[in-house]
């Protein structure tokens, strides 16, 4: 089911959530609304759960408008960064609720709830408690009690925000093969610009209760339309109103002429990749991002003067 | 009472342990030993005598005599009666209380309106009034001369000097127990667990069964032991509500009183008696209630 | 929803109309009446022992509470939770029966031979039992909770024990124990059960406030029983208000 958020605006008291926002999501589509906090990317996710309800605008959800429809009603499957089980039943119920809140028969339960945990790799937890569980076990929980009921669209609130690094990953990845086997129109918020770039399909980027960008990962990184976007994705170098991307500096091992003289003030090794920070010639300072193997053969070291390239930099016309 | 009342009582490590270090003279250690055993005396000593002894004096008095006497009272009819009354008053006001206080709970968590603190000052307000002051009240409201006497007397309804009016006292002395032990629970449950069942199809009433209650439920259950401990001990309000008819409106803190100034002292000291062992089976409630509130909202 | 109607009228029945029927009737004959009523010297002596012996009573919990606290909090010994689960004993029991234990072995035939029945001290001793709880609970929480480092830093810095005590623990436990003197002081203006018996409520000797407003319904001197009863209800209130305030302004500045 394709989503749609048409001109949606929210205000808490003075504070302007969302401004004329306005979304669409392609069935199927797997979307994710990144920004930094305060951007409106929970609260649009909300209004389009039905949790919240817009100042203006409307929702549209697989071509029908559920604006006015409660949340229980509008088929969509919501996924909390703090989990909200039910902790006061197993996994099992947790999983079945939405099916016997809508009294299907037992063995239908009994059926789904099986697989669901099979797929969500949870079985042999059925009648464990979720005080028993590790967050990332929790997490799994809540997408399968989500999916249970069948949703036309799942809505994840920063689904891994509360999980240590390593699980953090492993889900991401997982997240991204569940999608692929089932194909329900999926958006997730996030303020980790990684996450969106490595899960989603489609980055709708947010800021202070506007859409910045909407593109893919690569649009989005080779072709930002603005400063924010530029500095928000990927790391940048900043000098004056020109963004230089790291790894677009070119140290070269000679100068060729149509390079500046730059001194290394700290090399930092980051295992893969290694961090050069230089100080240009008019005193300002900037990093380059380069690779280990050509950290080596340029046997860059603190204290060298070094010839340097700056690419084309790019200049953002000033915000209206 | 604060639901939040010691239930796990971790120490911090004696003082002595922690001080050794610095002035390492014997003396500084003797002294702050001798201080904390100074200290712990005198709060155990306080607590002996204001509360132990007395409480240890009436079961001696109670039986002294022997069993008999106290069997005698026991089963003697008036006692009976208002035993059994005292019980009756208890059912139909706790049940009321605790709907009543799960309500208002949810009415100022989670509810949105103007005015809240009011609302929540006149829920405590019970606990400033004094029980004569909630008696007389009562009886200017719901009295024969009161403001609603005609009325009720026209629909042939006497709330004073009857049974109703007794339940109606204990249930104000009683109201605010269970909202306010409720309330930090609810507040500690947080809307996310509702809203899940919300998104999953499940109505208001289903996720207030299904979800919230059993969320909840051990600060209600605090709160209903608190509430009911108060009924059952409630004395000045229905002493003025009631007449205090010997056999028929007298409850069991009432009769005690009547009992000890007609110098029946074994019958009013076996009443007390019984009035204290439910007053310890509450404490024993109360004790076991404060470790599963803490327990239960930990996921 | 009608649930909110309901409730309303729960409330209604059982607080609103009571309470204004009594402000209404306090104020009924005018504003002369009821100065006449409170200004009478027998109301006028019930009031002043009822707020003198209060005031006095939670001054001596606020001290003994807080040392009990300390004692179930950072102490050890044996039973000791049979110590902490007693320290509700008064709340669970029967106000009454408060009296008849108290007067058992402080009264007439006692056998430690302390009879303070009928005298101003037993209106203390009663207000003694049945407000103990409030300091103490009030206090526990916040003790348990507190940070023990602030102490130990004080101490690394040269600070004796006392002054330990004076300057860092007490401050912290001071929006507690005030908070628990509020409600202390509040149950001790109204207590009425334990004091019937063991005072033997003689007028301008040992009648309290709450007494002598049941006297007054006895004798069927209803406006001069509200007239008092509202002056008792607004002294509770105040003290309350000022203390709740005085309580979140402290820990404002402490925490």
């Amino acid at each position: 089911m394709a989503i749609e958020a048409r001109h949606v605006s929210k205000r808490f008291g003075e504070f302007a959530a969302l401004d004329d926002v306005s979304v669409t999501v392609d069935d199927g589509a797997l979307m994710a609304l990144l920004g930094p906090s305060g951007s409106g990317k929970s609260t649009l996710l909300r209004i389009i759960a039905g949790l919240e309800s817009p100042d203006e605008g409307e929702v549209v959800i697989g071509g029908e408008e559920v604006t006015d429809t409660p949340a229980r009603s509008r088929g969509v499957g919501f996924v909390f960064q703090h989990y909200a089980p039910f902790k006061h039943m197993t996994v099992h119920n947790n999983v079945a609720f939405g099916l016997s809140v809508r009294k299907r028969p037992k063995g239908e339960i009994e059926q789904r709830v099986k697989e669901l945990l099979g797929l969500v790799r949870l079985d042999g937890l059925a009648e464990r408690y979720p005080s028993q569980l590790s967050g990332g076990q929790l997490q799994r929980m809540a997408l399968a009690r989500a999916l249970a009921v069948q949703p036309k669209v799942l809505l994840l609130d920063e689904p891994f925000g509360a999980l240590d690094a390593q699980v953090r990953g492993e889900l991401r990845e997982w997240l991204r093969r569940l999608h692929d086997e089932i194909h329900v129109t999926t958006i997730f918020v996030t303020h980790d610009q990684e996450e969106a770039m490595e899960v989603a399909e489609q980055i709708v980027v947010m800021n202070a209760g506007k859409i910045e960008q909407t593109g893919t990962p690569r649009e989005l990184y080779e072709s930002p339309s603005n400063e924010f976007v530029m500095s928000f994705i990927g790391p940048v170098n900043r000098i004056g109103n020109a963004f230089v991307r790291p790894h677009d500096v070119q140290i070269l091992a000679e100068d060729d002429g149509s390079t500046i003289e730059a001194l290394v003030k700290r090399v930092v090794h980051l295992g893969f990749e290694v961090r050069v920070e230089l100080t240009l010639p008019d005193g300002r300072d900037i990093w380059a991002q380069v690779t280990r193997s050509a950290a080596e053969e340029l046997e860059l070291a603190d204290g060298q003067i070094l010839a340097v390239r700056l690419p084309q930099p790019r200049v953002f016309a000033p915000a209206a | 009472m604060s639901s939040s009342a010691s239930g796990s009582l971790a120490l911090s490590p004696a003082p002595a342990a922690r001080m050794a270090p610095r002035g390492g003279a014997p003396g500084s250690e003797r002294a702050v030993r001798a201080r904390k055993y100074g200290v712990r005396t005198i709060a155990l000593g306080y607590l002996a005598l204001l509360l132990l002894a007395p409480v240890a004096m009436i079961f001696y008095r109670t039986f002294e005599h022997g069993l008999s006497p106290v069997w005698h009272s026991i089963t003697e009819a008036n006692a009976q009666h208002a035993f059994w009354l005292s019980l009756e008053i208890v059912a139909i006001s706790v049940p009321l209380n605790t709907v009543f206080g799960i309500g208002m709970a949810l009415l100022l968590e989670r509810g949105r309106f103007r005015g809240r603190w009011l609302l929540g000052l006149l829920i405590d307000l019970p606990f400033a009034i004094s029980p004569v002051v909630i008696g007389l009240a009562l009886v200017l409201a719901y009295g024969k001369t009161g403001w609603l006497g005609d009325w009720l007397t026209e629909n042939g309804i006497q709330v004073i000097f009857s049974v109703p009016g007794m339940v109606l006292a204990t249930a104000i002395v009683s109201l605010p127990f269970v909202a306010r032990e409720t309330i930090p629970v609810l507040r500690e449950l947080g809307t996310d667990a509702e809203q899940a069942a919300s998104t999953l199809g499940a109505s208001g009433w289903q996720t207030f069964w299904r979800i919230t209650l059993p969320g909840i439920r051990w600060g209600v259950v605090y709160g209903v032991v608190l509430t009911t401990a108060r009924a059952l001990g409630e004395f000045g309000a229905v002493s003025i509500v009631s007449g205090r008819i010997e056999g028929q409106t007298q409850t069991l803190p009432l009769f005690v009183q009547a009992r000890f100034e007609n110098f029946d002292a074994t019958g009013a000291y076996t009443a007390a008696v019984v009035l204290a062992l439910l007053a310890f089976a509450t404490l024993i409630a109360m004790n076991l209630l404060t470790r599963r509130t803490r327990a239960d909202t930990a996921v | 929803m009608l649930g909110k109607g309901l409730l309303g009228i729960y409330l209604s029945v059982l607080v609103l109309l009571p309470v204004a029927a009594l402000l209404a009737k306090s104020g009924s004959g005018g504003t002369a009446q009821f100065w006449r009523e409170v200004s009478n010297p027998e109301a006028v002596a019930a009031i002043k022992l009822t707020l003198i012996v209060s005031a006095i009573v939670v001054a001596i919990n606020a001290v003994f509470g807080t040392l009990i606290a300390w004692v179930l909090v950072r102490d050890e010994f044996p039973g000791k939770k049979i110590v902490n689960a007693l320290i509700d004993l008064p709340f669970a029991l029967p106000t009454i029966v408060a009296g008849v234990v108290l007067l058992a072995l402080y009264g007439k035939g006692s056998p430690v031979g302390i009879d303070v029945a009928f005298t101003r001290t037993a209106i203390g001793l009663a207000l003694l039992f049945v407000t103990l709880p409030f300091v103490v609970r009030s206090v526990q929480p916040v003790l348990h909770e507190l940070d023990v480092s602030m102490e130990e830093a004080a101490e690394s810095l040269g600070a004796s024990p006392l002054t330990v005590l004076r300057r860092i623990v007490l401050p912290s436990l001071a929006p507690a124990i005030i908070s628990g003197v509020a409600l202390s002081f509040a149950r001790a203006v109204g207590e009425f059960g334990s004091l019937v018996l063991i005072t033997g409520n003689l007028p301008f000797k040992t009648e309290v406030g709450s007494v002598y407003v049941f006297g007054q319904i006895q004798n069927e001197n209803l406006p001069a029983a509200a007239a008092v009863s509202v002056v008792l209800l607004v002294a509770a209130l105040i003290v309350l208000a000022a203390l709740t305030l005085l309580s979140r302004w402290r820990s404002k500045h402490v925490l």
